[in-house]
């Protein structure tokens, strides 16, 4: 059955008419066209539908259009733009990271949850974050390095503001 | 000019049926478009042909050089590449230079992607298309500002006088709008597609763009969320259709219950055809709701396949179905009957799935009366439209595939296939359907790289050296299902509908060929193809998958070769340098990967302490591929209790010739390695006797993050001396060999079969411990 549903997804309120079980990546990818959370598994072993929900990152294959209504929902077109990349965007771009990038929503997307909660990742945090995440092509040597690169500018940007907060 | 947005230039629909869609760079509103335009339906669609100058370029008034490749892009920055090779012959910013890809009404056949050949050998009609355009845009200029063409120099799309730098005159002037028309010669067909003109390509000696590492074009697209990937082209009136495949091989949907998708909104129908069945839908979660709710009585399964454990005692059985002596020097036989040192070793390698990142996507639009249009991220858009032809009984000119960029495909994995979905459905429906493959669609039921089984034996005299090598291999034919989906039987939809498949063709695990030609004075390679389990519709059909025959034959090559050194106690470098023949650039990847890893020339094993709970070692494997060298070295720590083995580091040494963009094929060299090392430790696909049960990324495991090793090095050896060869594959060959060679360097054990899992490793460091 069908049913109203409101979704607030990179600050923007839609309505939208759907199975109140259909996951959220179909509603975000057919109902909204935001595109970039993929379909890769459909069964949450990828990583390639991920959005943030209320900062965490989820699998929006596996969650159910009720369960995200209300919630504050971030998807990668409402990371960064051309102009003002995230920090994660532009240190991904600069690693030149991916080879077909079909993955990189989840690498990008749990990269950014990750620095969030842990600005200064060590290896085996980082690599225990991802561990959930496919990559086919093998990107991913150049993924730890992009990531590395995020936390480190992200790093500095905050202790910049710090130093102006405190100047 | 104003620069260009840092964002992919491809333009990959141009308008058809009544559709356009493409990019809008306009401002802000960087978003893929779709737009309704009155285009009238067309009548027919052929492909250009490339003797025509502007079927491969043209100039724009906007000074775009817009570019048509029947190549495509899947994931390895061959656009990049190709902006590089443009732009350096016509004197251009490679920002300047936009594509249109594998479009069979816009782009020439260039046989699409495959073999590592998009750069040594589908880039030569594009430089000298290029070249003949610099030539005559120059000869134009000449004309407009009245001095010979000798005395204009161009920079950057402006053509002006030596020493006059105020006479000047753009391309886009030049040109723009109206076609540099010039005749090409052709030669060649397909991959070996080429043009001439009259003008002559660079020295690569002066090459300024080519060399360089220019940035992957589509990268700031594809991570800012701009782009545009197959699943997410969406045309008017479109429908949603997902498959549902057998219950196993061979078998009949007796009973279809449409009752049993009462209550799913928007079902439009059930389209049972043979053995195959879809579901079309209004929407995607009602299509996904209907394919798992519709109730089929299938027919049992034919028990096509062994049990799993009996796979490699099935080929070594089975009648071959062809058999190719691949080389006899001497009398190897009689040199071993006779010798008094022998080593004898058998290697097995198992089904491998493509398992791609995106499980298949594709739309279709069926026009009766028109031209059906195709939208898919097949390698080999051309190949696609005839087989797309044959399946719909259309001519291949009523036939329009649009390539769009799918993700990293490696081989004929599946998209083909998915295109063959698309094209049932929407001709059983009669409106455009988009068919979303599910991930066991790709996985378990895409088409596989094929098993393969190896015997080995050498003869060594008293001094240590190899006197004969026999080398027996069979395998399933990685051309069952051709890389060329040019006729219907080829996709897997049409099969199953009870079309045959008679295009496959036999295809050997090759001596000297897909692993190093080593030489000896007695030497004999006879390879057999085993014959397929089930002709029709069969999970566990043969196709090619990354480096086809290459990891296999290597890892059974290599590893032997690593035998025979420790058999008489040689360091596993300095013994293959003796076997290698004058090959220099063999030479001087193994040179260069001992001096990079500091490898410690002694022989294997390493004897570790007895009661270690984790030993080390290290391993090298040489591969050479259509002229490409790669040696690796992989440094392995092994657990004793788990029988895990994590590479903790790998040092490559690559040389494919002339380096395009060096920063780029290091991208490139470090996903395979990451890729292949996954093949080595983990990827196998299982089955009962009827059925694939590697389904998901559970059921057949891929490199995660915790794989990863903690040290990568890749040394590239530059050899501007040389045509660019093939990268896209060699470097995915000789890692399980080397992980293998470690294995045993390590441990003292030799595991002789693929993956290298923590069961397998586990076991046999187990027996042998026992022993
Ligand atoms: S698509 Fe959601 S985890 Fe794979
Ligand atoms: S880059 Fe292709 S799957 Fe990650």
């Amino acid at each position: 059955m069908n049913t109203n549903t409101s979704l607030k997804v990179n600050g923007q309120t839609h309505a939208v008419s759907a199975d109140s079980d259909c996951p959220l990546l179909y509603v975000l990818r057919d109902d909204l066209a935001l595109h970039n959370p993929r379909f890769g598994c459909g069964l949450g072993q990828c990583g390639a539908c991920t959005v943030i929900v209320d900062g965490r990152a989820v699998r929006s294959c596996l969650l159910p259009l009720s369960r995200a209504a209300g919630k504050e929902i971030v998807t990668l077109e409402g990371l960064g733009t051309l102009e003002k990349p995230h920090p994660v965007q532009a240190a991904f771009i600069a690693e030149q990271t991916f080879q077909c990038g079909y993955c990189l929503n989840g690498w990008v997307m749990s990269a950014k949850a990750l620095l969030d909660q842990n600005p200064n990742p060590s290896d085996a945090e980082m690599r225990k974050a991802f561990e959930s995440l496919v990559c086919r092509c093998g990107s991913h040597a150049r993924i730890f390095s992009a990531v590395r690169r995020a936390a480190a500018s992200m790093r500095a940007a905050a202790n910049l503001s710090d130093a102006q907060r405190s100047a | 000019m104003a620069a260009k947005l840092p964002l992919s230039r491809r333009e990959f629909v141009k308008g058809t049926g009544g559709l356009l869609i493409g990019f809008s760079l306009a401002d802000s509103a960087i978003v893929p478009q779709l737009l309704s335009a009155a285009v009238p339906p067309q009548a027919a669609s052929t492909t250009p042909s490339p003797a025509r100058l502007d079927a491969w370029l043209r100039i724009e008034k906007d000074e775009t050089i817009r570019v048509f490749t029947g190549k495509a892009e899947i994931g390895m920055g061959v656009e990049t590449a190709y902006s590089q090779i443009v732009a350096e012959e016509l004197d251009v910013a490679p920002a300047r230079v936009a594509f249109v890809m594998g479009d069979t009404a816009e782009t020439a056949d260039q046989g699409g992607v495959g073999g590592s050949t998009s750069v040594a050998q589908g880039a030569k009609p594009l430089r000298n298309a290029s070249a003949t355009a610099r030539f005559l845009l120059l000869q134009l200029a000449a004309t407009r500002l009245g001095v010979p063409p000798d005395q204009l120099e161009v920079k950057d799309g402006i053509v002006s006088v030596k020493g006059d730098p105020s006479k000047h005159i753009s391309y886009g002037e030049l040109a723009g709008g109206t076609d540099l028309n010039d005749a090409l010669n052709v030669s060649g067909a397909g991959f070996g597609l080429n043009v001439q003109g009259a003008g002559k390509p660079k020295d690569p000696a002066s090459y300024t763009v080519v060399g360089t590492s220019l940035p992957r074009v589509d990268m700031p697209a594809k991570i800012l969320g701009h782009f545009t990937y197959i699943t997410d082209v969406r045309v008017p009136g479109m429908l949603h259709g997902r498959v549902i495949r057998p219950a196993g091989v061979g078998a009949t949907p007796a009973t279809v219950d449409e009752k049993s998708l009462q209550g799913i909104p928007g079902v439009v129908k059930v389209v049972v055809k043979g053995n195959f069945v879809g579901v079309v839908a209004e929407n995607e979660w009602s299509a996904i709701r209907a394919a798992k709710a519709l109730k089929i009585g299938w027919s049992a399964p034919v028990q096509a396949f062994p049990e799993r454990e009996d796979l490699y005692r099935h080929m070594r059985a089975a009648t071959p179905k062809a058999t190719r002596v691949m080389a006899n020097q001497g009398d190897a036989a009689a040199v071993l009957a006779t010798a008094t040192k022998k080593v004898e070793s058998s290697y097995e390698w198992p089904f491998q799935s493509h398992a791609s990142m995106g499980p298949g996507c594709a739309v279709a639009d069926f026009q009766p009366a028109g031209v059906t249009t195709i939208w898919s991220g097949a390698q080999k858009p051309h190949a696609l439209q005839q087989g797309i032809a044959q399946l719909l009984n259309l001519s291949a000119d009523k036939v329009h595939v649009i390539w769009v960029e799918d993700s990293g495909s490696y081989g004929r994995g599946g998209y083909e296939d998915t295109a063959g979905d698309a094209a049932l459905l929407s001709q059983a429906v009669g409106r455009p359907v988009r068919v979303q493959w599910m991930r066991a669609d790709m996985t378990a039921w895409g088409a596989k790289g094929p098993a393969s089984v190896f015997d080995l034996s050498a003869a060594l005299d008293a001094a240590g050296s190899v006197t004969a090598l026999q080398y027996t291999s069979r395998a399933f034919s990685g051309t069952e299902i051709l890389p060329q989906p040019n006729s219907a039987g080829n996709l897997l939809g049409a099969q199953l509908s009870g079309v045959a498949n008679t295009t496959g063709a036999d295809e050997f695990a090759v001596w000297g060929d897909m692993a190093p030609r080593y030489e000896f004075p007695n030497l004999h390679a006879v390879g057999y193809v085993v014959p397929t389990f089930y002709a029709t519709g069969s999970p566990l059909r043969g196709t090619h998958l990354r480096d086809p025959g290459g990891p296999a034959t290597t890892f059974a090559v290599e590893s032997f070769m690593d035998e025979l050194a420790a058999s008489v106690g040689a360091d596993p470098i300095e013994f293959r340098l003796k076997y290698i023949g004058n090959d220099a650039r063999a030479k001087a990847v193994l040179a260069s990967v001992a001096e990079h890893a500091k490898w410690d020339r002694r022989p294997s094993p390493k004897k570790p302490a007895a009661s270690a709970e984790v030993v080390a070692g290290r391993g090298v494997a040489l591969a050479i591929r259509n002229g490409t060298y790669v040696a690796t070295v992989a440094e392995v720590e092994v657990a004793r209790r788990t029988g895990l083995v994590h590479v903790k580091r790998i040092v490559c040494v690559h040389d494919c010739g002339l380096i395009v963009n060096p920063e780029g094929l290091r991208a490139v060299i470090s996903a395979n390695l990451m890729q292949s090392l996954g093949r080595a430790l983990k990827e196998e696909v299982t089955f009962n006797r009827s059925n694939v049960t590697s389904v998901d990324w559970t059921t057949y495991p891929v490199t995660r993050a915790s794989d990863v090793p903690e040290q990568i090095d890749i040394v590239l050896l530059n050899r501007p001396d040389l045509p660019p060869g093939g990268a896209g594959e060699p470097s995915s060959r000789p890692t399980a060999a080397a992980i293998a060679n470690a294995v045993f360097d390590a441990t003292g054990v030799r595991v002789r079969q693929a993956p290298l899992s923590p069961a397998r490793v586990k076991a046999a460091w187990g027996t042998a411990v026992s022993a």
